[in-house]
C-alpha cells in the first residue's frame, strides 16, 4: 500500500472516526456511567435515522430533523429508563440476565418493528451537502463527512462541558461514582439517572441524523453498530468522554486502513476484533474510571 | 429404568412412527424447525439459565456446526450422522474459547463478546469461496432415505428427533448432578462459589463446550435441509433471539422449561409463518420476550409453580 493511499485513509479514518465518536456518545452516558445495559442503543440510532428520512420526505433537511427530534426522544428516553427502573433495579431480582435479555428484545422488536413498516431496502436522505465533494490538494473529501465530522465534534464538545460544568452534569458523574453516597446528601439518584438516560437516548435523534448522512441505512444496520459502539465505549473505559474521541478516531482509522488495503468485506470484523481484543486484555479501556 | 429413560424411549418410538400415519410433507418440513428449537434452546440454557451467563452469539455456533457439515460432505461425502458428530465438534472446540472468555468477562462483557464471536465468524465464512461465499452454496441433497422412511425430509425430521432427546438428557444429567449444582452457585455468586471451593473455571469451560456443540449438532443438518447455505440466513439473529427467547419464555430452571418454550414458540412462528408473514413471526418471539421478562420472569414454569400453589392454598 503506497503512502498517498495510507495518507488518505487516515484522513477519512479521522472523519469516520469522529463520526463514531458521536453515535457513541449516547451508549458512553447510559453503559458507561449508569451501568444500563443498554444493547438497544444502536437500534435507538437507526430509529432516530428513520425518523430522518420521514422528516425528509416533507422536505426538511437532515440535521434539522435530528434536532427536531430531539426533544421526542428525550421524552421517549424518560419513559424507557423509568420503565426500565420500576421493572428490573428497583425489584433488585436478577437485573443482570434479564435486564440483558430485555434490551436485546426491545432492539429486536425496533429492528424488525421497522422491517414492516419500511421493508428491507436501504433508505436515503436528500441535501445539498450530500454527493457533493470539497478540493483539499490532491484529495476530495465529500461534504456529507465533514459536515458529520462538523457535527460529531459540536455535540461531543457541548456534551463534555455540560456534563464538567453544569450542576446537573455532575450530579450525574456522581451518581456514577457512588449512587449511596447521594442518596445521602439528599439527591434523588433515580431522578438523575432518568434524566440522563433520557439525554443519551436525544443524542441518538441527531446522531441518527448523522448516520442516515453518513450513508444508506436499513433496519438491519443496528447490529453492525453495537460492534461499532461498543467497541468504541469499552475501548475508551466507561464513561470517559474525551476517551469517547480518541476511540472513535482509533476504530474510524484502523476502519479505512482496512477499508482501503484489504477490502470492504472484512471492514464490519474491525470493530468487532477491537472490541475481543479489548475484552479480552484490558477490560477497563484506555481511560478507565 | 428411571422414568426419563422410558420416556425418551417413547418419545423416539413416537417420531419414528410417525411417518407411518403422516405423509404431508409440509408436517416434516414444520416439525423439523420446532425440534431444532428444542435443541438450540436446551443447549442455551446449560450456559444461560443454568450459569447465568447470556450468549448472544447462537447462530455462530449454529453456523459452523453447518458449514463444518457442508465442507465435509463436499469434501469426501460424509453421512448424515457423521456429519453431526463434526459439526457438534468444531462448535464444541468454539465453545471452549468462549468459555475462556468467561474467565475475564462477567454479565454483559460476556453477551458483547459472543455477538463480536458471530460477527467475526460471519465475515470469515463470507470470505470463504469453497463454501460459496457470500454467494451461498447449493447441496444436492441424497434422494433416498434410510429404514422405512419416505423421504429424506422425513430422515432429517428423524435424525433431529434424536439430536432433540440427546440435547435434552444431556441438559437434565447437568442439572441433576454435581455439576448442575456448581452452575447454579456461579450463577447466584461466583466469587462466593470460588471462595468454597467450586471449581468455577472447569464447571465453565464444561458448560460453554457442551452448549455450543449442541448448537453445532442442530446446524449441521441444516443446509441438508434447506438444499442450500448461505451466510446471512445461517447467521441469522433470528436463532439467537429465539435461543435466549424459549428458555425464558418456558423457565430457566429446569430442563423442561426450554422444550416447553421452544415447542410453544415454535409452533407459533410456524402458524404465524404460514397464515400472517414471515416478518410479523419474529416480530412476536420479540414481543413475547419482552412480555415475559417483565411480567413473569419465571416463565411459563414460574407461573405453573404460582397457580399450584393458589389452588393448594384455597383447598
Amino acid at each position: 500500500m503506497d503512502l498517498e493511499l495510507l495518507y488518505e485513509a487516515i484522513i477519512s479514518g479521522i472523519l469516520l472516526g469522529c463520526f463514531y465518536a458521536a453515535v457513541s456518545l449516547g451508549l458512553s452516558l447510559a453503559f458507561g456511567l449508569l451501568d444500563v445495559p443498554h444493547i438497544a442503543h444502536p437500534s435507538f440510532l437507526v430509529l432516530g435515522a428513520f425518523a430522518t428520512y420521514m422528516l425528509g420526505l416533507q422536505g426538511v433537511d437532515p440535521l434539522l430533523a435530528g434536532l427536531l427530534m430531539m426533544p421526542v426522544f428525550f421524552v421517549f428516553g424518560l419513559a424507557v429508563y423509568q420503565f426500565y427502573y420500576s421493572t428490573f433495579e428497583k425489584r433488585g431480582t436478577d437485573t443482570g440476565l434479564r435486564g440483558i435479555a430485555f434490551f436485546f428484545g426491545v432492539a429486536f422488536i425496533v429492528e424488525v418493528g421497522l422491517i414492516v413498516a419500511f421493508g428491507v431496502d436501504q433508505r436515503l436522505v436528500e441535501a445539498p451537502y450530500i454527493g457533493t465533494s470539497t478540493r483539499f490538494g490532491e484529495m476530495r473529501i465529500p461534504n456529507r463527512m465533514l459536515v458529520a465530522f462538523g457535527v460529531a465534534v459540536l455535540i461531543t464538545t457541548v456534551l463534555t462541558i455540560y456534563l464538567a460544568k453544569t450542576f446537573t452534569g455532575r450530579a450525574i458523574k456522581a451518581v456514577a461514582q457512588d449512587e449511596g453516597a447521594l442518596r445521602l446528601m439528599g439527591a434523588d439518584p433515580v431522578r438523575i439517572k432518568r434524566f440522563a438516560f433520557a439525554i443519551a437516548t436525544a443524542t441518538c435523534a441527531l446522531a441518527g441524523a448523522l448516520l442516515i448522512i453518513v450513508g444508506p441505512v436499513d433496519p438491519g444496520l443496528g447490529r453492525l453498530y453495537i460492534g461499532r459502539t461498543f467497541c468504541v465505549v469499552v475501548l475508551a473505559g466507561l464513561g470517559s468522554m474525551s476517551g469517547t474521541v480518541v476511540a472513535g478516531l482509533i476504530l474510524g482509522i484502523a476502519e479505512s486502513i482496512v477499508l482501503a488495503s484489504v477490502g470492504a468485506a472484512w471492514a464490519p470484523a474491525v470493530a468487532f476484533g477491537i472490541l475481543l481484543v479489548v475484552l479480552g486484555v484490558r477490560p477497563a479501556g484506555l481511560f478507565g474510571r | 429404568m428411571g422414568r426419563f429413560v422410558i420416556g425418551a424411549l417413547a418419545v423416539l418410538a413416537v417420531l419414528a412412527a410417525i411417518p407411518l400415519w403422516v405423509t404431508n410433507e409440509y408436517f416434516y418440513f414444520a416439525a423439523y424447525v420446532v425440534l431444532q428449537f428444542i435443541v438450540l434452546a436446551t443447549a442455551w440454557n446449560i450456559l444461560g439459565g443454568f450459569a447465568g451467563y447470556v450468549n448472544f452469539g447462537s447462530a455462530a455456533f449454529f453456523a459452523i456446526g453447518a458449514y463444518t457439515a457442508v465442507a465435509l460432505f463436499k469434501a469426501v461425502n460424509l453421512p448424515l450422522p457423521l456429519q453431526i458428530l463434526a459439526g457438534a465438534a468444531v462448535s464444541g472446540l468454539l465453545g471452549l474459547g468462549v468459555g475462556l472468555l468467561t474467565l475475564r468477562l462477567r454479565g454483559i462483557f460476556f453477551s458483547i463478546a459472543t455477538i463480536a464471536v458471530a460477527i467475526i465468524l460471519e465475515t470469515f465464512i463470507i470470505n470463504w469461496s469453497y463454501v460459496g461465499g457470500a454467494k451461498g452454496l447449493p447441496i444436492l441433497r441424497p434422494t433416498d432415505a434410510p429404514l422405512h422412511f419416505q423421504s429424506y425430509l422425513q430422515w432429517l425430521f428423524f435424525v433431529m428427533g434424536v439430536v432433540a432427546v440427546i440435547a435434552v438428557a444431556c441438559a437434565r444429567y447437568v442439572q441433576t448432578s454435581w455439576l448442575g449444582r456448581g452452575l447454579r452457585a456461579i450463577r447466584d455468586n461466583e466469587s462466593a462459589a470460588e471462595c468454597s471451593g467450586v471449581p468455577t473455571l472447569q464447571l465453565k469451560l464444561a458448560a460453554a463446550t457442551l452448549s455450543g456443540a449442541l448448537m453445532g449438532a442442530a446446524g449441521a443438518p441444516f443446509a441438508q435441509y434447506l438444499s442450500f447455505i448461505e451466510p446471512v440466513s445461517a447467521f441469522s439473529l433470528t436463532y439467537a433471539v429465539n435461543a435466549l427467547a424459549m428458555p425464558i419464555i418456558g423457565g430457566m430452571a429446569h430442563w423442561i422449561g426450554p422444550v416447553i418454550g421452544a415447542i410453544l414458540l415454535g409452533t407459533v412462528q410456524q402458524i404465524v409463518t404460514v397464515t400472517i408473514s414471515s416478518e410479523l413471526n419474529v416480530l412476536v418471539v420479540g414481543v413475547l420476550l419482552v412480555v415475559f421478562v417483565v411480567a413473569a420472569p419465571e416463565g411459563i414454569l414460574g407461573l405453573v409453580a404460582k397457580l399450584r400453589r393458589r389452588v393448594g392454598s384455597t383447598k
